[in-house]
């Protein structure tokens, strides 16, 4: 069957891919844009590890086909920093050592910035709830919680 | 790497004990660093197993005509392509393995003895051709009876996995086949003489199901084998010497011929430490002439890589009125999975380790049931012995009206006490855990309605092992650091903490690295809790190797004796009578003539690291217990641990968290759920249900440091011990609440109700 061209825009940057039917979102940002700072952790949904947002919506990338992408904005964890300067969630982290292995610290650093865009002053409980569809098996969550709040609070200017 | 945040007062150190920023932190947020399923070489295969849908079959035939048949498809392999090993059992860190198992398991030969079973694996152009093809692979199976439970597994008659398996450490030598593939005991003084000074006597039964490791990251790597038989592995593993010595060995090629690159490694805790898709890898990549990509779904992970044992076991314990436990005895059966091997040995040693006891005796049965092979999982074996021990100490302080800290400091193993196990132990920190606990003010916080508080305490033997590290001075005086434990959780930061603190350098002048096997003399995995324990004793001798190497260069330079130059404060400077005599060198100096005295300044440690020692906790933990629904939720959580020193706090607080995270889902949550069939009902995330941010509480940690005498900066090892107490902890702030003692994990809702109905049909329960 033949392959299906896809355009969209990725961290601002406007890019084409050929992708099969059955190819998600997630296989096309890894496997034909490069883009392996997006993490398959499970490919069911359940893990998080492959969050992006998709025109300002935050998607796990794996239950997201890649033909659905055409003509849309998607956002990566490639795309936080701003040049050389890291996202405030970025610093926080890494402030914090809210992360072990790493693994899952993109799709956290993804899902973080979204809520902090829909709810700039979250309370622990909110930062847990949204973030309970990203599983991490390191930490705990205890620092991780801590690195959204504190980021948040200096986004805030608190 | 910066260093920001100087908050451990107390630390007589410039650099150790401080939170700098980890150096690999950077890639980390941006989504650069390369994890095992990140890499890709041109030209490149997809590798995909056929898995065996039975849990326990003969296999009589397989045809791989059609698939090899198939266009795009290059290489198709079975058990065949590997030649078969002897039984020989070999110590591999914390673990046993069998070559003879380890072939089977990575290839099913006679028999598949687990569904997920690997039958055949082959190399496509891509993924969708390589899935069609294992379509096309015909297995002709002989369905076998089979047997999950590891009770069952034991009694005469059931379905016997392994033919030629006779329980081994039983006297008579037994005549018949079984799946119990090992007895084994520990014995110290004389139980039946200690029950009889008890004043009170508690025996109980319980059981734990397999938990899986529950790594974020599914096993993945590319492997090339050149024409000449030349072969690169890139992988996600623990131990990427053990990876090239297991596929060596399996594929009967020399060591030398494979170079194995550790990629970043997306969690492990234990689970990373064998092999499943890199020798298939290898052997698919050389019938192929192309290199293979291999990554297993996340439903292979569940069905075919090891969880850790489920077990059954039984605890009795006496005491006397003051607390003093007289006498006390444990028998543990381990279910292994398909092959021997469970972490029984360990879990024996273990159960009784924190405490100073007279009579004890620990009976263990290793026992092989139809399910895939267990694989070490953060403190192999500990957790369950320790979770039915801690169990019974805290009811038999509940019945004598003891308070359970007090109970177990008036039992508390101290330096000296001679553990059951063998040894005698140097300074350890289980009273000074205890008495953190006592003094903490979680222990004195009133309860709500519906909650309950429990302790638990912990212990872990902690490992060293072969380990090999180089340091080289470069030409602008910057130092390069390679180690070969890959790092999973900061150990980088650490071992350029070490380095700086002995050169008194800046840590950005260190760049670490952890190098392949091809860079470095053998290193043995990370696990054990080894790798900041002995890559850091590793690295302190390499960093005082170009220490001393410097000052032999300045001596050249300055016509002194070698052993009137110093090392000090950064610099190498004339000593003693010399002093002052010429203007001290940095290291940048040193670089500088280098060439000219000698050529290139490295240090190069290899040692056998020797002196681990056990670290110890203790654990508090509220909960609180939903009387309609049976659900049990952590409500507050503290994790006291002797870490010996910790290098860098933040990555030791995140151990102690991230085992406790693990322990609560292994109490609550997580269990395997098998059909009839023998079939895994629950291979995914959302069934196998691991704790989420939503679960959990901040979990509170207090870092106790019994410095260890045997390391130049007194550490222990920290990562396994926090995974011990909390199934215990949990337990018995369950039963604090309702009143109910539970045995048996998980406490899933669904139990705790039916256990709180039955206890309030008989008024006994206080919710």
């Amino acid at each position: 069957m033949a392959k299906h061209h896809v355009t969209a825009t990725v961290n601002g940057d406007a890019v084409e891919f050929l992708c099969d039917t059955q190819e998600t979102l997630l296989d096309c940002l890894r496997d034909q844009l490069g883009l392996t700072g997006t993490k398959e952790g499970c490919s069911t949904g359940d893990c998080g590890a492959c969050s992006v947002t998709v025109n300002g919506r935050l998607v796990c990338s794996c239950l997201m086909l890649a033909v659905e992408a055409g003509g849309t904005s998607i956002g990566t964890i490639e795309g936080i920093a701003r040049g050389n300067e890291l996202h405030p969630l970025q610093r926080k982290f890494i402030e914090h050592a809210a992360l072990q292995c790493g693994i899952c610290t993109p799709g956290f650093l993804v899902a973080a910035k979204s809520l902090l865009e829909k709810e700039p002053n979250p309370s622990e409980t909110q930062v847990r709830f949204w973030l309970a569809g990203n599983l991490c098996r390191c930490t705990g969550y205890d620092k991780i919680v801590r690195a959204v709040l504190d980021a948040a609070a200096e986004m805030r200017g608190a | 790497m910066q260093e920001k945040v100087k908050d451990t007062p107390s630390s007589e150190f410039q650099y150790v004990g401080h939170r700098p920023d980890r150096p690999d932190g950077v890639d980390k947020v941006t989504g650069r660093a390369k994890f095992g399923a990140d890499f890709a070489m041109s030209g490149q295969l997809v590798g995909k197993v056929l898995r065996s849908p039975y849990a326990h079959a003969r296999i009589r035939a397989i045809d791989t005509g059609a698939a090899e048949r198939l266009p795009g498809v290059k290489a198709v392999i079975t058990a065949a392509d590997f030649k078969d090993q002897p039984s020989e059992f070999i110590p591999a860190g914390e673990m046993m393995i069998n070559y003879r198992d380890v072939v089977r398991n990575v290839m099913a030969r006679e028999k598949a003895l687990y569904e997920g079973h690997p039958i055949a694996a082959v190399a496509a152009t891509n993924a969708v051709i390589a899935k069609q093809a294992l379509k096309l692979i015909k297995v002709d199976y002989e369905v076998l009876p089979h047997v999950i439970d590891v009770v069952e597994a034991m009694q005469p008659g059931a379905p016997i996995l392994h033919e030629d398996m006779y329980t081994a450490g039983v006297d008579p030598a037994p005549k018949t086949p079984s799946n119990i593939a090992k007895r084994l005991e520990f014995v110290l003084g004389d139980v039946a003489a200690g029950f009889k000074l008890a004043d009170v006597v508690v025996e109980r039964e319980f059981t734990t199901k397999p938990v899986h490791q529950g790594y974020i990251e599914p096993h993945a790597c590319v492997a090339s084998v050149s024409e000449d038989g030349q072969a690169d592995v890139w992988v996600t593993t623990q131990g990427h010497w053990i990876v090239r010595a297991h596929c060596a060995r399996l594929l009967g090629w020399d060591v030398n011929k494979i170079r194995v690159i550790s990629s970043e490694i997306g969690g492990g805790f234990g689970g990373k430490t064998v092999v499943y898709l890199e020798p298939l890898a290898l052997a698919l990549a050389k019938k192929a002439r192309r290199p293979v990509k291999m990554v297993m779904t996340r439903e292979e992970v569940f069905r075919a890589s090891g969880p850790t044992s489920g077990a059954h076991v039984r605890v009795k314990i006496g005491a006397r009125k003051d607390g003093r436990i007289v006498a006390a005895e444990a028998e543990l059966k381990y279910q292994a999975g398909a092959f021997a091997g469970s972490p029984v040995q360990p879990g024996a040693m273990c159960a009784y380790a924190p405490y100073d006891l007279e009579h004890v005796r620990v009976v263990g049965y290793d026992v092989v049931t139809n399910r895939p092979k267990v694989a070490a999982y953060r403190a192999p074996g500990g957790p369950i012995s320790e979770f039915a021990v801690e169990s019974v100490i805290d009811e038999i302080a509940d019945k004598l009206g003891i308070d359970p800290i007090e109970m177990r400091l008036r039992n508390a193993a101290k330096q000296g006490t001679k553990a059951a196990y063998g040894p005698k132990f140097g300074p350890i920190g289980m009273v000074e855990t205890l008495e953190a606990a006592k003094a903490h003010a979680h222990w004195r916080t009133p309860l709500e309605k519906h909650q309950g508080r429990g302790v638990a305490s912990g212990f872990w033997f902690n490992i060293g092992g072969e380990t090999s590290v180089s340091l080289s001075l470069n030409e602008d005086g910057t130092l390069s650091l390679t180690a070969g434990t890959p790092d999973i959780g900061g150990l980088r930061a650490s071992l350029c903490m070490m380095a700086a603190e002995e050169l008194k350098v800046p840590l950005d002048k260190i760049r670490v690295q952890i190098g392949d096997t091809g860079q470095l003399g053998y290193n043995f995995l990370t696990g054990g809790s080894r790798a900041t324990f002995s890559s850091g004793m590793a690295t302190v001798q390499a960093a005082r190797e170009v220490m001393k190497e410097a000052c032999k260069r300045a001596a050249k330079l300055w016509e002194l004796p070698e052993d009137a130059v110093e090392y000090k404060d950064g610099a190498v400077r004339p000593a003693g009578p010399n002093a002052g005599k010429h203007n001290p060198m940095s290291l940048k100096e040193i670089a500088g003539i280098a060439g000219k005295t000698g050529g290139p300044i490295a240090g190069y440690a290899r040692i056998n690291a020797a002196g681990a020692a056990p670290s110890l906790a203790t654990h508090i933990c509220d909960v609180e217990v939903d009387p309609d629904t049976g659900k049990v939720s952590v409500v507050r959580y503290t994790a006291i641990q002797d870490a010996g020193r910790a290098i860098h706090p933040s990555y030791v607080e995140g151990q102690y968290q991230g085992g406790v995270a693990q322990g609560i889902g292994w109490a609550l949550n997580e269990e395997y759920i098998y059909d009839d069939d023998g079939k895994l009902q629950n291979p995914g995330f959302l069934d196998y249900r691991v704790p989420v941010a939503s679960d959990l509480p901040m979990i509170d940690t207090v870092i106790v440091e019994v410095p260890n005498p045997r390391h130049p900066y007194g550490v222990r090892g920290v990562g396994e011990t926090p995974i011990v107490p909390p199934m215990a902890a949990v337990a018995n702030a369950v039963a604090n609440a309702t009143g109910v003692r539970f045995t048996e994990l998980p406490m899933s809702p669904p139990k705790v109700l039916k256990a709180l109905d039955a206890a309030r049909a008989k008024g006994a329960a206080k919710i």
